[in-house]
């Protein structure tokens, strides 16, 4: 028996003991509640890290060029026909380009600032507009503004996505003297005091490297950079404006970061950019081109229209093939069919197919649909084929789990008014599982929208310029869109892969939303 | 140690009054005005039961009457079950138990259960003896876990059955030995209290006997409460009943008493099978 | 006339044919059966609907198995026919070659003849169209013969007597039971493909020299030994379950055990979009927020070894695409598959052996890691088998961040490719079908296939034995 003399449950042994147990205890919920932390954390890094950088590109700088739309230039003699003028982008961009030049006419100094001026613009940027002209010849000759997206790395930069920036405001500039062409001495008492400052600080932290970045000075639509300064007095070379400018006001500075020959933007076409943006000739507006491009090899003028249409198709295919023999087959393996050898390995197979890598349907794909068959490649049509056989048993288990819930005391109802195997599950049986069904199909039909490697397989990551029309044109998808735009090498993909992530992520939340809500609506109680 | 006394006691609630007992010990365990919630809704009504030492109470009532949600209180085992609410004092060995102070795992090692079901745990016959030692404790090496898993199996009278095959899983057993397999289990981790809700409800009647004869063994050790819906299996078994009724104490005494002459009217009832 | 038949288009056509046959057959059944059933003479067995079913069946299947068959064989065979007539410089032709032309051939007759200067071409091409009008032609004929013979022999059998609703149902359980078995088709279609394929790229590379050796530079046709995939595939789903199985587990452990149905309710629906974020997504995150993080702390530990003294040379690769990273994602990714199951098998486990445990004084911890655990041990294991099934069946996060490089480096900050990765690199871009650089992928992708079902068998083994315990 028990010989401890003091109250039981006050024994020191077990009480320390218990302490022991209750503490390994409190570690093991410590250690389920961090699996749980942990899990939640990668999802949100996950969706925060690319809803940022879809944010970015939600939006895009366009650049406005009042221009006359000269014939002679658009649309000279045997180049005039509605087909020339909207291919015309020798044309229209020579009109941007005599327009950007017309506005900084200090920029046709050489080969190199004048090539540096017309990247502010891509050429193939125009064709939007020379198509809306060649829609609208009535405007040739007329005076007209057309509206074109800025290149990538400017916007990038007016993103502030380029480089690490420090900005701050300079004091009174009393006196501006030109020492040389182009060369300016600004004068102001303390004016450039935050300024050192700001350079001691930085050389604090990044050392001699400071000495390599760019000062840039602006005031009004002109810009300098800094060469030499000291508390009151900058030498400044001028890139873009006039000396004037500086005078009696209280010009803005900014450091950049990263030096001059390790971007993509030089310091010419930062100047010429704030000089647009002072004039007011630029806007951020939406990035609705993203939906109504194609792809293009611009990331300004890329969208993703061909691949949500190929998407369309693909799901369309998928879906009119998958759907009607997932129910059938359920129905026969769930109502019919006998219990015998060959439906118990019908049945292993498809728990087996539904675990199958869907690389090895791409490769199924590609040996029978494109090699035996000699279907088109990238096609829909054979994309929607390898998807519906991918998709076909997680369809049919889903629906065969609903077929199972209906009770058996329906189906004995049915029987029991005279009605037949067939009619007893066709017209009692199917609709009351219907629901069930349903939302298996949307489920499957949800990861089938999102799956790419087999699609690769089969040729759809070809670049796809135009929009397919039916399905057996050459297409991509979604998903294949967000594999090949991330492998672009420009900083500008970024943003846009992570704004096509975003869409295909909404089509993917309103589907399984809508399971979601019929799952509410038709829950019953049996 | 057996402490007698004869004593003649006034419990209040329900207007029940206790005999004058002779030859039995003070109460092991003293519950006072139990209640228990579910929510909102109340199960048990303001119960006041003392439990004697080293005999069988039994909890006698038709279903639903609260028996088993009241044995659970005598054990905490009502805890695990978030929305119960148990008020009131179970005063043992002078500590009020169901103190929220008292920590239940202690408490378990010293009051032991026993299922309706018998549910051995998916593991070898000895280890499922040994567990219990194992985490209070109580074996410091081998030899002694070995001599507790012989212990417990002897008094539960399995020994002989099992003990060339203490390797095989606890459910290799049959039903009536892997009950008393439940029962040495209960009984390695050296309780004072054992209680058996419906412990042979799920037993033919030869293993049923067994089970009988082994409480009978048993009560000479220890504190047992029984809970059961077999009036034959109470008389045979106890030395005290209490009848239960939709939550309420309607009566309690020696076994003989209440079935012989019961002072209420509804032990009365329930005892000739008017209803239950 | 013949040629411009050539162009007719076959698809639709047929389509229209067999939709009118159908119709015309169910209403001719329905008009017979109805004079039956109105005359009220005798006990009709089945509606008359069923009676134009049966009909339209009869008349329907066997024009569509001609259909079917021109499908498949049509264009076989009017190359075929072509390639006989061909004078004898093009029967010596190598094969690949003869079918490239071919190919010319047709692409040319689709799109309304060819207007060049090659003689020879334009002929061909025109007697490709005569030859193609000539078959289609005679499927449109057949099908409506055998159209007509069914549709006559069924309506014969119009009886009021004739059980034609069970003819018809016996019909629709057979064209069910197709459905069903197009899942074996599939199955079959895959080990067929891939075993073809994989004997043609065995022919030509030994199949020991495939498994056991150490160097892969398939690109280039030159080396095909498969073991440095094997590793990094192997690698990659390691680090993937390090995190995948504690995570899941404890994730399952805590929703079952402790969590209220509050939480329950909130966590268990969050990670199961864990599991519904496509995998190019969860490549694009590892590709452009984990590898460089990865590479910066590899980058910081070298330089710190380094001037700690510990190292006198970089210790880590520290690539920009790396082992580490994809297999961190990775696992993000598998969680939900141990996590999901493993949930319902605790679950599973009955109540009363937790009260046992309780009842003797176990903590919670304590009856969850000797009672629960090892009573769902099972599915568990299932469960991670599963979800390592995935790991290495998974394409695009490795595709995209692991890297190209086929080597056996025991550093996770290194680059490294696994076996899928390789499959995408063969198969896309230049493929000319029959080269061992593409016929390797088929290779790769039958052992990929053969792992992958055995441990799916293994894990489905498993459950099913486990739900008999507890059913």
């Amino acid at each position: 028996m028990t010989d401890i003399a003091p109250p039981p449950f006050r024994n020191e042994k077990a009480l320390r003991r218990l302490k022991k147990r209750r503490a390994a205890d409190a570690r093991f919920r410590l250690y389920g509640l961090s699996a749980i932390a942990f899990a939640l954390l990668a999802l949100s890094t996950l969706v925060a890290s690319i809803g940022l950088q879809a944010i970015s590109a939600a939006t895009y700088h366009k650049v406005e060029f009042d221009v006359v739309l000269d014939p002679a230039v658009i649309a000279p003699k045997g180049k005039d026909t509605p087909a020339d003028i909207s291919r015309n982008v020798d044309g229209f961009y020579a009109l941007i380009r005599s327009n950007l030049q017309a506005t900084f006419p200090d920029a046709a100094q050489d080969r190199l600032t004048t090539r540096q001026l017309g990247d502010l613009v891509t050429r193939l940027a125009v064709l939007p507009t020379a198509k809306w002209v060649s829609e609208n010849p009535t405007q040739i000759g007329q005076t007209a503004t057309i509206k074109v997206p800025l290149s990538d790395d400017l916007d990038l930069y007016l993103k502030g996505a380029v480089s690490k920036e420090f900005r701050l405001r300079l004091g009174d500039i009393s006196a501006v003297t030109e020492t040389a062409p182009q060369q300016l001495q600004l004068t102001g008492a303390g004016a450039f005091k935050a300024l050192e400052s700001l350079v001691d600080v930085q050389r604090q932290e990044v050392g001699d490297a400071v000495d390599a970045r760019s000062i840039l000075i602006s005031a009004g639509a002109t810009t300098g950079r800094v060469t030499r300064m000291d508390e009151d007095q900058a030498e400044v070379t001028l890139l873009t404006g006039s000396a004037s400018d500086f005078s009696s006001v209280r010009p803005t500075a900014r450091m950049i970061a990263l030096p001059e020959p390790e971007r993509n933007v030089s310091d010419l076409q930062i100047a010429w950019t704030l000089a647009l943006k002072e004039k007011g000739r630029i806007s951020r507006v939406p990035h609705t081109s993203l939906l109504t491009h194609t792809d293009s090899t611009y990331p300004e003028l890329a969208g993703a229209l061909a691949a949500i249409v190929g998407s369309l198709l693909t799901m369309m295919v998928t879906a009119f093939i998958a759907i009607p023999i997932g129910i059938f087959a359920s129905v026969y393996l769930e109502e019919f069919a006998p219990r015998n050898r060959l439906t118990e390995i019908i049945e292993v197979n498809i728990n087996n197919l539904a675990a199958v890598p869907s690389i090895v349907f791409g490769l199924l794909g590609a040996a029978v649909f494109l090699g035996f068959f000699g279907l088109p490649r990238s096609a829909p049509l054979v994309g929607g084929l390898v998807l519906a056989l991918l998709t076909l048993p997680t369809i049919i288990i889903a629906s065969r789990a609903a077929l199972k819930s209906v009770p058996p005391s329906i189906r004995a109802a049915a029987l029991g008014v005279g009605a037949s195997k067939m009619q007893s599950v066709f017209h009692h049986v199917l609709p009351v599982a219907g629901p069930g069904i349903f939302t298996g199909a949307i489920l499957g039909m949800a990861r089938a929208l999102g799956e790419t490697a087999p699609l690769l397989l089969i040729g759809m990551v070809a670049f796809v310029a135009d929009v397919p029309t039916g399905p057996t044109d050459e297409s991509t998808a979604l998903p294949v869109l967000v594999y090949s735009w991330s492998t672009n090498a420009e900083r500008a993909w970024e943003p846009m892969t992570a704004a096509v992530i975003v869409i295909l992520l909404m089509f993917l939340v309103t589907m399984n939303g809508i399971v979601v809500l019929l799952r509410r609506r038709f829950e019953r109680r049996w | 140690m057996e402490t007698t006394m004869t004593e003649s006691r006034e419990v209040s609630a329900a207007g029940i009054k206790m005999d004058e007992t002779q030859g039995l010990t003070f109460p092991r365990i003293d519950c006072k005005n139990i209640d228990v919630f579910y929510g909102d809704k109340q199960a048990i009504f303001d119960i006041s039961l003392p439990v004697p030492d080293r005999s069988v109470t039994a909890l006698i009532g038709p279903s639903g009457c609260g028996k088993s949600t009241f044995l659970r209180c005598l054990n905490r085992m009502n805890d695990t079950i978030e929305s119960c609410k148990v008020t009131g004092e179970i005063i043992m060995d002078g500590e009020n138990i169901n103190d929220p102070d008292i920590d239940p795992v202690l408490l378990r090692s010293r009051v032991g259960m026993v299922f309706q079901k018998p549910n051995p745990f998916p593991k070898s016959i000895y280890d499922n003896i040994a567990y219990g030692p194992r985490i209070h404790g109580l074996a410091a090496s081998r030899e002694d876990l070995d001599a507790i898993v012989e212990k417990s199996l002897r008094r539960a009278g399995l020994w002989d059955e099992v003990k060339d095959r203490l390797t095989s899983p606890g459910n290799s057993l049959s039903g009536g030995q892997q009950q008393r397999l439940c029962i040495a289990r209960a009984i390695a981790v050296r309780p004072e209290v054992i209680l058996m809700d419906e412990p042979c409800s799920a037993l033919d009647p030869v293993a049923t006997a067994r089970i009988e004869e082994l409480i009978d063994e048993l009560r000479k050790r220890y504190c047992i409460v029984i809970v059961t819906h077999s009036m034959q299996q109470a008389a045979r078994v106890s030395q005290r009943t209490a009848f239960f009724h939709l939550g309420e104490l309607v009566e309690m005494g020696e076994t003989d008493q209440i079935f012989t002459n019961p002072r209420e009217r509804r032990t009365e009832d329930y005892i000739t099978g008017r209803f239950g | 006339m013949v040629q411009q038949l050539g162009h007719l288009p076959m698809g639709w056509l047929m389509l229209a044919l067999l939709a009118m046959l159908a119709s015309g057959g169910f209403f001719v059944g329905r008009v017979q059966a109805e004079r039956f059933a109105g005359a009220g003479s005798a006990r009709v067995h089945s509606r008359p609907n069923y009676h134009g079913y049966y009909v339209a069946m009869w008349t329907f299947v066997p024009a569509m198995g001609v259909a079917l068959a021109y499908g498949l064989l049509g264009d076989g065979i009017v190359r075929s026919m072509l390639s006989s007539e061909l004078p004898a410089n093009f029967q010596d032709m190598p094969r690949v070659e003869l079918d490239v032309y071919l190919n010319s051939i047709a692409r040319a007759a689709y799109h309304q003849g060819y207007s060049g200067a090659d003689r020879v071409f334009s002929a061909i091409t025109n007697r490709f169209l005569e030859l193609q009008g000539l078959i289609k032609t005679a499927t449109i004929v057949l099908a409506m013969v055998c159209a007509a013979t069914g549709f006559l022999l069924a309506k014969r059998r119009v009886a009021p007597g004739f059980r034609a609703r069970n003819r018809v149902e016996g019909g629709i359980e057979i064209f069910l039971f197709l459905c069903a078995a197009i899942a074996i088709a599939t199955t079959v279609g895959i080990v067929a493909s891939l075993l073809y394929e994989s004997l043609r790229f065995f022919a030509e590379i030994p199949f020991w020299d495939f498994l056991f050796g150490t160097r892969w530079n398939a690109q280039t046709s030159a080396e095909f030994g498969a073991l440095p995939l094997f590793f990094g595939t192997f690698m990659i789903a390691l680090i993937a379950m390090l995190i995948a199985a504690p995570v899941g587990l404890f994730a399952a452990i805590y929703l079952s055990e402790y969590a209220g149905p509050k939480v329950r309710g909130w966590v268990k629906p969050i990670l199961e979009i864990l599991a519904g974020i496509p995998t190019v997504v969860y490549g694009f995150f590892a590709l452009l927020v984990v590898a460089p993080a990865i590479r910066s702390v590899a980058i910081w530990i070298n330089t710190t070894l380094i001037s700690t003294g510990l190292a006198s040379e970089p210790l880590l690769a520290a690539q920009p695409t790396s082992a580490l990273a994809a297999g961190l994602v990775m696992g993000i990714m598998v969680i939900p598959f141990v996590s999901s199951l493993s949930d319902d098998v605790i679950n599973a486990v009955p109540q009363t052996l937790r009260d046992a445990a309780y009842a003797m004084g176990a903590t919670k911890s304590e009856t969850v890691k000797h009672v629960v655990l090892p009573a769902a041990l099972p599915g568990i294991i299932a469960s991670l088998l599963l979800a390592v099934s995935r790991a290495i069946g998974e394409t695009m996060i490795v595709v995209m961040a692991a890297g190209q490089r086929a080597r056996i480096s025991a550093d996770p900050t290194a680059d490294l490719t696994t076996i899928t990765v390789q499959i995408v690199a063969l198969l896309t871009g230049e493929t000319e079908f029959d080269s061992p650089k593409t016929l390797s992928a088929f290779a790769l992708g039958l052992v990929l296939f053969v792992i992958t079902l055995f441990f799916n068998l293994i894990a489905l083994r498993v459950v099913q034995k486990y739900r008999e315990k507890y059913d």
